[in-house]
Parts: C-alpha cells; sequence; structure tokens
C-alpha cells in the first residue's frame, strides 16, 4: 500500500515539474522571439544571422543526437553540401533565393538518403566513423568537382529578390527573412519531436530492442529521421550561403561537423533551446576570438573536454535538472 | 620497357610501393585503435593527434637537443605513451560506465587542442625531417629502385603489427587483456589490477601512435595537420576490418593502402575516395566488417 502512496506522490510531483518547466518554457520562448525581433537594432545582423543560422543547424543536428540518439559525425556534408547547391543555382543558373534554398534543402535530403543508408547499417560509435567517412569522402569530392571552384569557393553570390518583391539586400529584410526561416525550421523540429513519429525515436534512443520487439521497423524511423535532420541542416546550410552571398570547403569539413556537434553539447543534448543557446555562445566566443588572435580549436577543444567531463548536461539540461529539484522538495 | 596492363612496370610498381607504406600506416594506427577500444570501448579519435604528436616530439628532439632519429624511435613512442597514460589517469578513467560516444567526443576535443597547439607555433606548413644517414640511399632491385628508408619503414611496421599481435595472443599479460575484454569484473575479482591494465592498454595504444608518428616523419614532412587527415581514413579502415581481432587491422590497413596505391596507377582522380567507396560496399555486403564479430 505504500508503495501505491509512493507512486501517487511521484505522479503528482512529475505532473507539477511538467507543468512548471511548460509554463516556463513558454514564457522564454515568447521573451526569446521577442528579443530577436529587436535585436537587429542593437546588435551587427550580421552576427545575427549567422548565430541564427548555425542555431538552426544545432537544432537539426539535435534532432538526431538528442531524440534518435545517433551521433553523426558528417552533418556539415548537409550544411556546405546545401550551401553550394543554393549557391550554384542562385549564382551560375539565376534563380530566386527561395528556389535556390528549396533546391539546397532538397539537395540536402538526398544526401543524407545516401549517407543514412549506409550509416544504419551499424550502430553506436560505428555510425559515428562512417558518417565521419562519407562525409569526408564527400569533402574530397567537392575538393575536386569543378562546380565548387576549389579552393576559391562560389563567390559573390546574389541576394536576389524574395519571391520578387522584397530585397533582400537590404539589412533587415534579409534578417527578418532569416528570422522567419528560423523560426519555421525550428518550429517544424518541435512539432517533429513530439508527434507519434517523434515519440517513436525517442523509444529507439531509450531501447532500440525493445523498439524492434514492439514491431516497428526501426530502420526505417531512423533513416527518416536522418534525412529530416540532413533537410534542415541544409535548410540553414542554404541560408547561410544566401546571407555570406559565397560557399566554401569550410562548411563541409570535419571541423565543421565538430562544431555543431559541440554547440549541441554545450548547451544540452536533447533540449529544445539548448543547442540555440549552445549555437550563440559558440558563434559568439569565434567571433571575439577571431580578433584577439588566440586559436579558435585550442579554445572549442577544451570547451569540449570540459564539457564531457563535468557537464554533459549543458547548460540548458543543467538548468532543467536544477529547476526540478526545486520543485521537487517545495 | 616492360608494360603491365598498358603502365610501365617502374610506374606500377613505384605506386604500389607507395600503397605499401600508406598501408603500413594504416595498419599500425587501425591496430592502435583495436588494441584500445577492445579493452576500452573508447574510440581513440586523438589517435591521428598522437602520431602527429610522435613525429613532433621527434622534430623537437633534433632541432633543440640535437638527440637523432635513432633515439628519437625510442623516446618518441615513450614521450607519448607516458602523455597517454597521463590522458587516462586524469580523464577517461572517468568516462568508462558512460556511454562510448562520450570517449569519442572527449579524445575528439584532444585531438582539437593538440592539434591546435602544434598549430599555433609552428603553422600549416610541413618542417622537413631528414633520412637518418644510415637508410639514405636506395637499392635496386633490377625491376624498380627501393629508397632504403622506405623499405625499412615496411619492415618495421611488420615487426610492430606482428610484435603486438603476439604481445597480446601469446603472452601472459596478453592473455589478462583478453579476458579483460570479455569480462572485465571476472577478471578483477581473480586479483587482477584491471584499471591499470586499462591504463597501460592507453598508454601502450598511444605509444603505437607516438611510434608511427616518427617513423613517418621522414616520409612525410612533419605538420600539425598530418593526424587529422590521416585518422578519418584509418576509421573507415576500422569500419572495413571490424575491430573484433587484431590480425583483421593488420590484414585490412595493408590491404586498403595496396588498394589506393592500385587506384592511383589507374583512375588518380579516385585515389582519394577508394577507401571510403570500399567502406561503403563492405557495409553492404557485410556489415559487421571482415573480421567483425558483433554482426
Amino acid at each position: 500500500m505504500s508503495e501505491g502512496t509512493s507512486d501517487m506522490v511521484e505522479l503528482t510531483l512529475r505532473e507539477t515539474q511538467a507543468k512548471t518547466s511548460a509554463r516556463l518554457e513558454w514564457t522564454l520562448v515568447g521573451l526569446g522571439i521577442l528579443a530577436l525581433l529587436v535585436a537587429p537594432f542593437l546588435v551587427y545582423p550580421i552576427f545575427l544571422m549567422k548565430m541564427l543560422c548555425f542555431a538552426l543547424f544545432a537544432c537539426a543536428f539535435n534532432l538526431l543526437l538528442g531524440y534518435t540518439g545517433l551521433l553523426s559525425f558528417g552533418h556539415a556534408t548537409f550544411f556546405g553540401g546545401a550551401a553550394y547547391f543554393t549557391a550554384h543555382a542562385v549564382k551560375v543558373w539565376g534563380w530566386p533565393p527561395e528556389a535556390g534554398i528549396l533546391l539546397g534543402v532538397a539537395g540536402a535530403a538526398l544526401l543524407g538518403l545516401v549517407m543514412g543508408f549506409f550509416a544504419i547499417r551499424r550502430q553506436g560509435i560505428y555510425f559515428a566513423m562512417i558518417t565521419l567517412a562519407l562525409s569526408q569522402m564527400f569533402f574530397f569530392f567537392c575538393v575536386q568537382s569543378p562546380f565548387t571552384e576549389g579552393e576559391d569557393g562560389i563567390q559573390g553570390v546574389p541576394r536576389g529578390m524574395l519571391v520578387g518583391v522584397l530585397d533582400l539586400n537590404r539589412s533587415l529584410n534579409m534578417y527578418y527573412f532569416v528570422l522567419a526561416v528560423f523560426l519555421i525550421g525550428v518550429f517544424a523540429i518541435w512539432r517533429i519531436v513530439n508527434s507519434p513519429f517523434g515519440m517513436i525515436l525517442r523509444s529507439i534512443r531509450e531501447n532500440e530492442n525493445r523498439a524492434i520487439s514492439l514491431g516497428y521497423s526501426v530502420a526505417n524511423y531512423k533513416l527518416g529521421a536522418f534525412v529530416m535532420s540532413a533537410a534542415l541542416a541544409g535548410l540553414a546550410g542554404s541560408l547561410k550561403a544566401i546571407v555570406f552571398q559565397f560557399a566554401t570547403l569550410t562548411d563541409v569539413t570535419w571541423q565543421m561537423s565538430g562544431e555543431v556537434i559541440l554547440m549541441t553539447l554545450l548547451g544540452g543534448i536533447g533540449t529544445m533551446v539548448g543547442p540555440i543557446i549552445g549555437a550563440s555562445l559558440v558563434i559568439g566566443l569565434e567571433n571575439t576570438l577571431a580578433t584577439s588572435g588566440f586559436p579558435v580549436s585550442i579554445a572549442t577543444g577544451l570547451i569540449f573536454m570540459v564539457c564531457v567531463l563535468i557537464f554533459r548536461r549543458g547548460i540548458v539540461g543543467e538548468f532543467y535538472a536544477r529547476l526540478l529539484k526545486r520543485v521537487g522538495k517545495d | 620497357m616492360t608494360m603491365i596492363f598498358g603502365i610501365p612496370v617502374q610506374a606500377f610498381l613505384g605506386q604500389l610501393l607507395v600503397g605499401l607504406i600508406n598501408g603500413s600506416f594504416y595498419a599500425m594506427l587501425s591496430l592502435g585503435l583495436a588494441v584500445i577500444f577492445g579493452l576500452l570501448r573508447v574510440i581513440n579519435f586523438a589517435h591521428g593527434a598522437q602520431y602527429m604528436l610522435g613525429a613532433f616530439v621527434g622534430y623537437l628532439l633534433l632541432t633543440y637537443l640535437g638527440i637523432g632519429y635513432w633515439p628519437a624511435l625510442i623516446l618518441a613512442p615513450l614521450i607519448v605513451g607516458v602523455f597517454g597514460i597521463v590522458v587516462e589517469r586524469l580523464a577517461l578513467s572517468r568516462l568508462y560506465d558512460l556511454d562510448p560516444l562520450y570517449g569519442l567526443l572527449f579524445t575528439f576535443g584532444l585531438a582539437l587542442v593538440l592539434e591546435g597547439i602544434f598549430r599555433y607555433y609552428y603553422g600549416v606548413s610541413g618542417n622537413p625531417y631528414a633520412v637518418p644517414p644510415l637508410l639514405a640511399g636506395g637499392t635496386n632491385l633490377g625491376f624498380m629502385f627501393l629508397p632504403n628508408y622506405r623499405g625499412w619503414v615496411v619492415v618495421a611496421s611488420l615487426i610492430v603489427c606482428f610484435g603486438t599481435w603476439a604481445l597480446i595472443e601469446k603472452t601472459r599479460l596478453g592473455s589478462y587483456l583478453r579476458a579483460a575484454t570479455e569480462n572485465p569484473h571476472l577478471v578483477q575479482a581473480f586479483g587482477v589490477n584491471v584499471p591499470l591494465l586499462l591504463t597501460l592498454t592507453y598508454g601502450l595504444g598511444s605509444a603505437l601512435a607516438g611510434l608511427a608518428g616518427i617513423l613517418a616523419a621522414p616520409i612525410y614532412q612533419v605538420s600539425p595537420l598530418m593526424g587529422s587527415d590521416l585518422i578519418i581514413v584509418v576509421f573507415a579502415v576500422v569500419v572495413v576490418g571490424g575491430m573484433g581481432s587484431i590480425l583483421g587491422a593488420i590484414v585490412t590497413g595493408y590491404t586498403l593502402g595496396l588498394a589506393e596505391g592500385l587506384t592511383k596507377v589507374f583512375y588518380p582522380e579516385a585515389s582519394n575516395l577508394v577507401v571510403f567507396v570500399i567502406m561503403a560496399i563492405v557495409l553492404l555486403v557485410r556489415p559487421a566488417g571482415l573480421f567483425g564479430r558483433d554482426a
């Protein structure tokens, strides 16, 4: 009997915790969007746009790592690949920006389908190594292929007119377009994560064998998650190509794949807001270091080591853990 | 001039030799990765950085202390091995109870730091390291010209690979190691100091990477980036071979090196890609890897 009571207490406690965190989340989301709306009047818009692109990239990555439990070490392929596709379509073929971005997303999804097809054949550590190897293969392809224009990259991509009316060369127009795409992208991820499909992904993360024995075709779900994550990472890359008006090899290197892992890890794996905060911090740090002369890779490497050793929940994860502990005590 | 498949035999054998040299390094590095993974369940991303560290230790010993190649051949692996032991004691040993992915991420961070430090002080360009006088020059084998140092690297890597294999498969220490791979708790209960075994294993794996580094120094230039490009190919080698067996790692390493050399003869553009393509094919046909056990 005492066991039953404690279960009840546990249940109400959890409900309170869930309610508290939900209320808090919505307040923070509202405040965050408000801040992003006024931000370009206070902060350099280019920096904000870079932040938003990488935040979307990290959220897309987190869809795979945080909610499906798959560590991809090859996400630069989708980010940088999509940037190349968009830059090429807009500059060489003269496509409007929205069509270029759609092409980038489609291309990234296709790359995701191919890479995912091979990678989901192995699990855990092998999955990470396979994605890394395949993305290195894509890197070599980009080095040799003429359409990427080699070491120079595709430079001077015109921003153009969005659907023929909105001039993206104006900084504020560009910023609000980026913000809109970012919000749509994050909303899409939120919907995916909280859909029945997303629940199955979580069950795969928690216990893959049980998901199999319950009759789910785990391989298909993993592949689906991989393609979605790739497409959204591609969206971020395409957007970045339009904002910065170039696409280069930097975005397809393994360092870039590592960077997005760091953003997610630092912010909090498996949280909605974590990757956004992580990306902002990493981009902010890089911007600061760029002028100081201190090598960025040492800093990111150190943060990596510290996070893995003592800060595995990340900023947002740690915040929730402390908050829930306090609610539990009351 | 003799021709093979329409290609001069000299060029053919020359590329094959390059492939054999690359394969020697793939074999030594994937061997170290397999040894570490077998016991620690950690994929050592820093393996490439430790290989670079080995080469740099040799270079620094020569530049600042005037210590030449042969002592460096002992000292470099020793120093890198001790470095590995310190890393394992301070950090890696705290991660064993967690998902193995954290080990990968930690060593990835370590690799970034090591590479960053050397890049900061020595730039990205390579520093030449002279071939030791004893092995300078070459030998005419009749059908081809073999630079002596390259011949030595092939021999040395074979000795290292089979030495490690013998250590693990044929000695008492190796049998402890293999037993601890199967069931560490049981082995500990028998009175073997398993944590010490883990530390020594990581040290040994790191030392192997350091040794490969100093062997590589006279062939490739000593550069901060020499490890990171190599390690990704070695990961592909490991996926192809599977990490179940030491011998498997060695054989796969040499085979893929040779395959790469052959591709360079017939279709040079694809030589960077061939290892990855082979990996993809193996994943389709035998997902567990050629020598893998964990299907």
